[in-house]
């Protein structure tokens, strides 16, 4: 039998604690990167947990291919991060406000 | 011929209006003389063949409105009525003409002027040829058009442009009357041809409508609306301010459109109208009230008038005023014999006036004037024919018919017949004071002109007085020729023109009255005159000592004011209407609750929300993640909840929000 609350509500703490890492998160870009891991693992972890429950195997499948996606989105998102610092010296979120309309 | 007679003065209109420039002043002058002379010719037949003969004649031309129910045609009718108004308007319109020759000589645009003349004649042809309302109500406003032309003609002159417009605005009052009464006409008839109407008349007699959410009787709602545009046109008491303001005119203008045709449109609409009338008898109360206050109050303001022009306008205001109040008790024949005699003697005055005018430089103020008679002989003859003819003097053509209405009015035996008795009686006393105040301070006085005036001072020569000769040949006979076939007993002179209910006929009664009160206006008119005369060469300075005394200060104020009615216009309704105009409407309406909720509220709106929008857009990616994440879950929030909230939701909470909103953000 599994515990499906148990796991939905880990899921979904550790989905709301990516969200609140981007939201509150002033300071380091990287932070930002690694919270948006932890809310695609959340996803995983909710996907896997409803698969298992729905013994439904397109569920661990498509958590497969978000982990693949993930690992891309890290790989960029970590280029995109060493460029901004050869161009503005800093990754500090504060000061990336360059899209003010 | 009979459509010959209403197109000719529109052509001549036309040729000196728009040709005036390539046939010249004398060729416009020839062109609209002629033309009308011919139509004046052309409606003596018309006259003899029927009202003499006795043959009426419609002619429909051709569909002019076909809407559903509602069917009018152009088409002309010609009964006795239109005939009488018709030899009336081209004979005077003709000799107006005539005389316009001469007084316009030096003015510069003498084409033009021959040309609104025509025109004018023209929409007063269509205004009693009309077989419907709507061909009079174009005839009535065409008059109103060449009215104004006809005042602004001097349009340099800034009292003339007041004075066109007032009359004008004015008229426009009781033209909007007459327009509801024809969509009265039309919503109780369901037709708008006179000879419908007129036939359906008494099997609408005590039919009621519902005005105001109240029950009235259809033929007096609409005989009072009809009379009110009357009031409008014919310049009776409470609509009356244009007409004196309108001697800002040239003279003949005056004597045509002032004296003697266009003020009696109105008149001629109560007439031609009497079958309506005859079965609305509070309506018929109306008219004899406000017609006879008219003659009164008219008359009284004529007494003190200083203008010469004035104090004829006024004068034609009184006389107006016995047409109708004649009409108001119910002798319309006797009303139109006094509209066809009046238009004579008042034309013929206005024309002796306008050579007096001509003579002394444009001079209008008696006080300036004075011993014109050793200047102005013929002049002289001419003002006293009119002025004994005006008053009553007997025999001569205003006795027949003046003396006729106060006799009838006695003979009425009502309320309302002994008050217009007595008010007819003391004005036939007022118009004999001032018509020989009048001839007194310009013929008779020391003369007060300055010198070189008075020297050149001369008779005019032939085309004024052609004129002048017949109009006084008309002012001393036409009465007398025709009294018998207008108003006398079992003449069947009108035809089925006029319809006097038998309940209201009272000819009879006039006839047998005693002979004292048939004596007492001839009385009144012969007193009023020889106290005038005595007061202004015995008692000269005792007059100026009443005028300086506070009673006499009161009274003369009272009557040289007008009765205070321009004073309480102005103030009162003018004044009060512009100020609405601008604070209200203008201010607070149009460029404040239109532009916030149009043009301006929308821009300024979406200026200020697009401040608002930019200043969220802050640039920061965690602001953009919380604004995200928040507005996910209000989405979510209302999409489970929308069941339970859906009723605080309202399309018209929205629709105020959103005005709300534009109110907020507007600058205003």
């Amino acid at each position: 039998m599994l515990y499906i609350k148990e796991y939905f509500f880990v899921s979904m703490v550790i989905f709301l604690l990516g969200m609140i890492g981007i939201i509150l998160n002033r300071k380091n870009l990287i932070l930002m990167l690694m919270s948006i891991e932890l809310i695609l693992l959340a996803i995983n972890l909710a996907f896997i947990t409803f698969s298992v429950h729905l013994g439904d195997i397109k569920g661990q499948i498509i958590s497969l291919f978000v982990l693949t996606v993930a690992a891309a989105e890290s790989a960029i998102g970590l280029a995109i991060l060493v460029a901004y610092y050869r161009v503005r010296g800093t990754i500090e979120v504060q000061k990336m406000n360059r899209l003010k309309g | 011929m009979y459509i010959t007679i209403v197109l000719l003065p529109l052509v001549s209109a036309i040729v000196a209006g728009f040709f005036g420039r390539f046939i010249g002043s004398k060729g416009a002058q020839f062109i609209t003389t002629s033309s009308i002379g011919l139509t004046f010719l052309l409606s003596s037949f018309a006259f003899y063949e029927v009202a003499l003969s006795g043959s009426p004649c419609y002619v429909t031309l051709f569909p002019w409105m076909d809407s559903g129910i509602l069917f009018v045609s152009w088409g002309f009718m010609f009964d006795t009525l239109t005939v009488t108004m018709l030899v009336v308007i081209t004979s005077i319109s003709f000799l107006v003409h005539m005389y316009s020759i001469e007084y316009m000589e030096s003015d510069p645009h003498i084409p033009r002027f021959m040309s609104y003349l025509s025109l004018f004649t023209f929409f007063m042809l269509i205004l009693v040829t009309a077989d419907n309302f709507v061909q009079l109500f174009a005839g009535w406003e065409g008059v109103g058009l060449a009215s104004y032309l006809l005042i602004n003609f001097w349009f340099t002159r800034l009292q003339a442009n007041k004075s066109a417009m007032k009359a004008f605005i004015v008229n426009k009052i009781g033209d909007f009357s007459l327009s509801l009464a024809m969509y009265t006409i039309f919503l109780v008839f369901k037709s708008l041809d006179f000879a419908t109407v007129f036939a359906l008349a008494p099997s609408f007699y005590n039919n009621t409508i519902t005005l105001f959410n109240m029950e009235v009787d259809a033929l007096t709602v609409i005989g009072i609306l009809l009379f009110i545009g009357a009031v409008g046109k014919s310049a009776q008491i409470g609509l009356h301010t244009w007409l004196p303001d309108a001697m800002e005119g040239p003279t003949p203008v005056s004597a045509l459109i002032h004296a003697a045709t266009m003020v009696t449109a109105g008149v001629f609409l109560i007439i031609r109208c009497s079958p309506l009338f005859e079965y609305a008898p509070f309506s018929l109360m109306v008219i004899t009230f406000v017609g006879s206050i008219t003659a009164f109050f008219a008359a009284s303001i004529g007494l003190v008038q200083n203008d010469l022009k004035r104090v004829i306008a006024y004068s034609t205001c009184s006389q107006l005023g016995y047409m109708v109040f004649a009409c108001g008790l119910s002798n319309y024949s006797v009303s139109m014999f006094h509209l066809f005699n009046h238009a004579f003697f008042k034309a013929l005055l206005f024309l002796s006036a306008g050579a007096v005018i001509h003579a002394m430089n444009d001079e209008q103020d008696m006080r300036k004037m004075g011993g014109l008679v050793s200047a102005l002989p013929i002049t002289y003859s001419m003002i006293v024919i009119g002025s004994l003819s005006l008053m009553g003097f007997p025999f001569l053509t205003g006795f027949y018919s003046k003396d006729v209405i106060l006799e009838i009015a006695f003979a009425k035996f009502t309320i309302e017949g002994t008050f217009a008795h007595w008010l007819g009686t003391i004005s036939a006393f007022f118009t004999s004071f001032y018509s020989f105040r009048l001839i007194y301070l310009t013929f008779l006085n020391n003369p007060q002109s300055n010198y070189n005036t008075f020297i050149k001072a001369h008779e005019p020569v032939f085309f004024m007085l052609i004129p002048l000769f017949l109009l006084g040949f008309g002012s001393i006979f036409i009465g007398y020729i025709t009294k018998d076939m207008f108003i006398g007993l079992g003449s069947d002179f009108w035809g089925n023109a006029i319809y006097i209910s038998p309940n209201n006929l009272n000819m009879i009664d006039a006839e047998f009255l005693p002979v004292n009160i048939k004596l007492l206006p001839v009385i009144f008119s012969i007193s009023g005159a020889t106290l005038s005369v005595i007061l202004y060469t015995l008692f000269a300075k005792n007059i100026v000592t009443f005028k300086l005394s506070p009673i006499g200060k009161m009274t003369y104020g009272f009557l040289s004011k007008k009765w205070y009615f321009d004073k309480v216009y102005n103030e009162y309704v003018v004044q009060k209407l512009l100020d609405f105009g601008y604070n209200v409407s203008f201010k607070t309406l149009d460029r404040g609750l239109i532009e916030v909720i149009g043009p301006y509220g929308i821009a300024n709106t979406i200026n200020a929300f697009v401040k608002r929008f930019t200043n969220l857009q802050s640039g920061y990616v965690y602001h953009y993640a919380f604004v995200i994440c928040i507005s996910l879950t209000f989405f979510i929030f209302f999409y489970g909840l929308w069941f339970m909230i859906q009723d605080l939701f309202d399309i018209k909470l929205f629709f105020l929000f959103i005005i709300n909103l534009l109110f907020i953000s507007s600058k205003y």
